[in-house]
């Protein structure tokens, strides 16, 4: 229905109320380059070609960054032989953004077996970003054979327990969670006390008007507890977030986008930038889902997420490598 | 004398004929110990085959990761007891089980696979 050509997404949609209808729709466009936000219920689009039209005042004070998740380094199999190569497709997606985002989220499993080449591989490829600046959060991948302490060593400066911390950008509180350590058998993630008492005192002071961003590796909501798809101890998190007025968390993971609202809570899961996985149930197991060789690039992703001042929630789009 | 001593073992071994020299062949090569008791655990599509794997005492068991995916064994009660590291595809990790009694245990890249191994 609606065509890859962004020059057709031109007019501004408004819709009163969410209506299921117009919110899938909004999804489908964000594979073809359009900015969907919801502001109070309000779904309006922007194609992301007449940005550069838009009403310059009305983007004041924005705040763009760029989530990758799930780069996998060291994987081999099908589908994809070459994850250093989606890699760079995706690093390519990110510099032909129309405004370069000012950082970078990295949502976990950078390696597939937490060895130091596959470290340094994808440090190497993200050297070629424009963005520079690229905040990480651990995945289980990260974390073998040494609880950890290579992740901390590479990435965990400044932060606290297994690697979480909090940081400001233009008004905006981004907190990293750590949710792949000592992970119980029959459980899923788990934040565990010393992290939530540290969150807990994180916010206690931040005024209510704040939008708060939290990254983590596996969704902090049940996505599908059958393949471990979850955290055990969220709700006690997200009732420290409960004052806020736009809370978005951006999770990995899943391999696949997925997005709930959730009264003010909006969370989103990334593509991979490496290999897709079955929709939850659609599989036996959660593994990697062979797709031909051709559609590869379609199911993997970046996402990119925009904060506008005076606006509750933050424009996340997804975008693919095709 | 020890040269006497060794020609005359030698003719006592030759009087001792076919037969008899077979019967100390025999001897000398028949081994002592039990034949080695060894069990298999596939790993396959984020599971343990067989989910519940019962042995007797002394069995090696040795797990064999046949998914496209890492796994780990990681004993859940007491993790000292066996942890295996990350296991690649085609890896393997092996561990003896000397005393009676249940064993879980779990990948702990993935805790909800889980799989026990009961030793009678």
């Amino acid at each position: 229905m609606f065509e890859k050509k962004n020059d057709e997404l031109l007019h501004d949609h408004n819709h009163d109320g969410i209506d299921r209808r117009g919110f899938l729709k909004c999804m489908a466009w964000a594979g073809t380059g359009a900015f969907c936000v919801m502001q109070g219920g309000v779904l309006r689009s922007y194609s992301l070609s007449c940005l550069s039209q838009m009403d310059k005042a009305g983007m004041k004070g924005e705040l763009s960054f760029v989530q990758i998740s799930d780069s996998h380094m060291g994987f081999n199999k099908p589908a994809n032989p070459d994850v250093a190569a989606t890699l760079k497709a995706a690093v390519d997606k990110i510099n032909a953004l129309p405004a370069a985002p000012e950082f970078m989220l990295h949502t976990g499993d950078i390696s597939h077996l937490s060895k130091p080449e596959e470290f340094d591989t994808v440090n190497q490829i993200l050297k070629a970003a424009k963005p520079q600046d690229v905040f990480y959060v651990p995945g289980e991948h990260d974390v073998l054979n040494d609880d950890g302490k290579q992740f901390l060593e590479r990435y965990g400066k400044g932060s606290k327990g297994s690697g979480w911390y909090s940081f400001d950008k233009k008004g905006v509180h981004f907190i990293g969670l750590v949710n792949v350590m000592n992970l119980k058998a029959g459980g899923l993630g788990t934040l565990g006390h010393d992290q939530l008492e540290w969150l807990e005192d994180d916010v206690k002071h931040l005024k209510s008007s704040t939008a708060i961003v939290v990254f983590a590796h596996i969704p902090l909501w049940s996505v599908y507890p059958e393949w471990g798809w979850g955290t055990e101890d969220s709700a006690q998190a997200l009732a420290y977030l409960k004052k806020f007025g736009s809370v978005t968390v951006l999770n990995g993971h899943i391999h696949q986008t997925l997005q709930k609202v959730e009264g003010k809570v909006t969370f989103h899961t990334a593509a991979s930038t490496a290999f897709p996985q079955p929709a939850p149930g659609k599989a036996d197991s959660p593994g990697p889902m062979k797709v031909p060789a051709e559609q590869l690039k379609s199911v993997l992703g970046i996402t990119d997420v925009k904060y506008v001042q005076g606006q509750q929630a933050l424009a996340v789009v997804d975008s693919t490598l095709a | 004398m020890r040269r006497s001593v060794s020609i005359t073992g030698l003719a006592a071994i030759l009087i001792l004929g076919g037969a008899g020299l077979g019967a100390v062949r025999k001897s000398s090569v028949t081994l002592t110990q039990d034949k080695a008791s060894t069990a298999e655990v596939k790993v396959d599509n984020f599971s343990f085959a067989p989910a519940s794997l019962t042995v007797a005492a002394g069995t090696t068991v040795t797990w064999t990761n046949h998914d496209d995916i890492p796994h780990t064994v990681v004993s859940t009660d007491d993790a000292k007891m066996f942890k295996s590291k990350v296991l690649d595809t085609d890896d393997k990790f092996s561990f003896t089980f000397t005393k009676a009694g249940t064993y879980p245990y779990f990948c702990s890249i993935h805790p909800k696979m889980t799989g026990k191994v009961i030793v009678q």
